[in-house]
């Protein structure tokens, strides 16, 4: 976080993205069941961060599409209280006006609209059977509805579209992608075959510049275990290059714009 | 005013579920002499003489409709059911291949979704825990209604006759202009639904004087295994079934489903591949091999097309269509020219103009197709059937009431010409 901000102090560089009294969301992402859910290690470590900063805890929520699914995480719900709280989308609800934006028109999580003033985007580096990867940007369908209906032609320009709903693009500050272990093939369900261990946290505030990174690191195993790229096999991640062009302008997925700062701890 | 009108004067897409009362109460009855039916099933006023179903049956069905209004009015922002409620939704699913590593492909409609471990399908109502394919809305309308088959709409099926109607969650293309997105868009467990196994829906037919099931609203095809075991038990107790439907069905259970059902309305949203890909999120092919299927069958069919202005209402599409309908299907299919109004993802455009309805069922009738009409367009002259014989109108209709029937036997009172459809139980 010291590397991402202009400041050497860690609670001013946690108040770059919140500020006391807000409520912060942590998109965590749990489809997958233990062994490929965001680990709640890494939500206990942000949390704690967030209170140092000023975030009192009720006021921080842990947050996916269904309460099974951060149950199946390993997450225990918690909904009201002076905890940091926990739950889906099934007990928060959705709004009942469409959001549009593009190809996409969805009804949106009321954790998100109503809820929370910021989200911290926690997603996993993942390989995904139908959209190529998965890492910051399809995090955010677990926000929406009706997310079955968007993985047509690998998610593009679905997963962008999602992001360009006014309450994803204003909240989501930051984006914290945990690879520690990391599934290269396979997935989006969890098959330890195809994982390793990279061992890293990727973190940024664009998550365009995230996901292309994150991309291109999953390539790179797939070449050294001898496997076809994503392209080959009908599934590039092409949504990415859609998320950076000029209608969405969410971020850049230009290698040369992008700055890699490597922090080992 | 075209608000409302698109509200209240549409053909089954555009129906019960997004009715509010309080648009009703804003009108007389006078002004809305074809919704009477509808209105009434779900604000309760008194009904009246104007429909050609006894008191005794308008009653039963307005009382079941308000019952399941209420239940099908819950919203998108409630809390979905819990837990163990669930179990009782859930059935294997039929038409599905195992593959590697847990995952499936589902064989129930022509988009083949395969699907990893506790994903669901592109219609969000299927799911796979741990390699099994499930159902999650067996026994699980989100809404139920009575309503005049013509509501449908059925011309030439047992007209002025009642269907009790119902629909689940779900469906497995994205129209955009669904006029029922709430439901159809949606996963069951964000919606309200009750819990009504297939003999309890045949007995609440039956007991309700309905002559027949209409799956309906949504998709029924993504609730296969729950359409077919109430169309079996409603054949038992001699209530018949009919389907509604996009027709995006795979041939297999599309076979094993024409013996079940006595007819099946199929939206053919429109002759071309661009707009089933742009608009509907489907495809244009397999909807027409599916027709093509049901005719083999000898399942009696209609068909609607929507007329979208600008989209696909030009004279060589509709040309291109009427032409395919007579080779493959013959001129004696009803073809209903529906009035599209702007609704959901699709609010850029007029309604369709009444001329352009008109255009396209000169064309349908230049072509030789027997039975062309106009519908969301009440009173218009196209709502009747005119016998192909003698030219004599059949059947009159004004909106969903039958005013006159001269069919006698299946044929022309006057002039003794055979209409086709199914026209007694």
């Amino acid at each position: 976080m010291l590397a991402l901000s202009d400041t050497d102090k860690s609670v001013e560089a946690w108040q770059q993205f919140v500020k006391p009294g807000q409520v912060v969301g942590l998109k965590v992402n749990c489809l997958a069941g233990r062994g490929m859910s965001t680990s709640s290690a890494l939500v206990e470590a942000v949390s704690e961060r967030l209170q140092e900063a000023g975030i009192s805890k009720e006021n921080i929520i842990i947050w996916d599409r269904l309460n099974s699914d951060l149950e199946r995480g390993g997450f225990r719900l918690s909904e009201k209280g002076s905890q940091v709280r926990c739950f889906g989308n099934d007990s928060s609800g959705f709004e009942q006006d469409l959001m549009t934006h593009g190809q996409v028109g969805s009804l949106v999580s009321r954790t998100l609209t109503r809820l929370c003033d910021v989200v911290i985007n926690l997603p996993l580096l993942k390989d995904h059977g139908i959209t190529g990867m998965t890492g910051a940007l399809k995090n955010l369908f677990g926000a929406i509805h009706n997310p079955n209906k968007y993985h047509l032609n690998v998610g593009d320009p679905y997963i962008p579209d999602v992001w360009m709903l006014e309450p994803v693009r204003a909240k989501v500050r930051l984006n914290i992608c945990e690879a520690i272990t990391v599934q290269y093939h396979g997935g989006p369900s969890f098959m330890p075959g195809w994982t390793w261990d990279f061992d890293g946290l990727l973190v940024s505030k664009d998550p365009v510049a995230l996901d292309y990174f994150g991309w291109q690191l999953i390539e790179r195993k797939r070449r050294e275990e001898g496997m076809q790229t994503l392209e080959n096999e009908g599934r590039k991640p092409s949504y990415i290059e859609t998320a950076a062009d000029r209608e969405h302008g969410i971020g850049n997925c230009n290698p040369d714009r992008i700055q890699l700062v490597e922090v080992n701890g | 005013m075209a608000r409302d009108r698109q509200t209240l004067h549409t053909h089954d897409r555009n129906n019960l579920d997004v009715v509010r009362p309080s648009e009703f109460r804003n009108h007389s009855i006078d002004a809305l002499p074809h919704q009477l039916e509808m209105a009434r099933f779900d604000v309760g006023l008194e009904p009246g003489s104007e429909c050609h179903f006894s008191r005794r049956i308008f009653l039963s069905g307005m009382s079941f409709g308000l019952l399941c209004g209420g239940l099908g009015g819950r919203s998108l922002t409630e809390r979905g059911n819990g837990g163990s409620d669930e179990e009782r939704y859930t059935l294997e699913a039929s038409f599905y291949e195992k593959l590697p590593h847990k995952k499936i492909r589902c064989k129930l409609c022509p988009r083949e979704c395969v699907i990893d471990d506790a994903e669901r399908g592109y219609c969000g109502v299927r799911e796979n825990r741990g390699g099994v394919y499930y159902s999650l809305v067996y026994a699980r309308p989100c809404t139920t209604h009575i309503d005049p088959i013509e509501k449908k709409p059925f011309f030439h099926f047992l007209p002025g006759t009642m269907a009790f109607s119902m629909a689940t969650a779900g469906c497995n293309v994205n129209c955009k202009f669904c006029q029922n997105w709430q439901i159809s868009q949606a996963r069951p467990e964000q919606i309200r639904s009750i819990y009504m196994p297939p003999e309890r829906v045949a007995d609440s037919a039956r007991d309700s004087r309905c002559v027949s099931i209409a799956y309906t609203y949504s998709e029924p095809i993504v609730f296969y295994e729950f359409m077919r075991d109430t169309a079996k038990a409603a054949r038992r107790k001699g209530v018949k079934s009919v389907v509604v439907t996009g027709g995006y069905i795979a041939q297999e259970p599309l076979k094993e489903l024409c013996t079940l059902v006595d007819a099946i309305k199929v939206d053919l949203k429109a002759y071309s591949e661009d707009y089933y890909k742009n608009l509907v999120n489907g495809e244009l092919r397999p909807v027409l091999d599916a027709l093509v299927t049901m005719k083999e069958a000898g399942t009696w069919t209609e068909l609607v097309y929507l007329v979208v202005p600008t989209l696909n209402d030009s004279d060589s599409e509709l040309q291109g269509l009427v032409r395919w309908i007579k080779a493959e299907l013959g001129p004696d299919v009803p073809l209903h020219f529906s009035r599209f109004y702007p609704q959901y993802l699709l609010k850029n455009l007029p309604p369709t103009p009444i001329s352009t309805l008109e255009r396209a069922k000169q064309i349908a009738d230049a072509e030789g197709l027997h039975f062309v009409y106009i519908g969301n367009v009440p009173g218009h002259q196209a709502e009747n059937t005119y016998c192909p014989g003698c030219g004599e109108i059949v059947i009159e209709r004004t909106g969903y009431l039958i005013k006159t029937n001269k069919i006698r036997n299946g044929r022309c009172s006057g002039c003794d010409e055979l209409i086709p459809g199914v026209w007694s139980t």
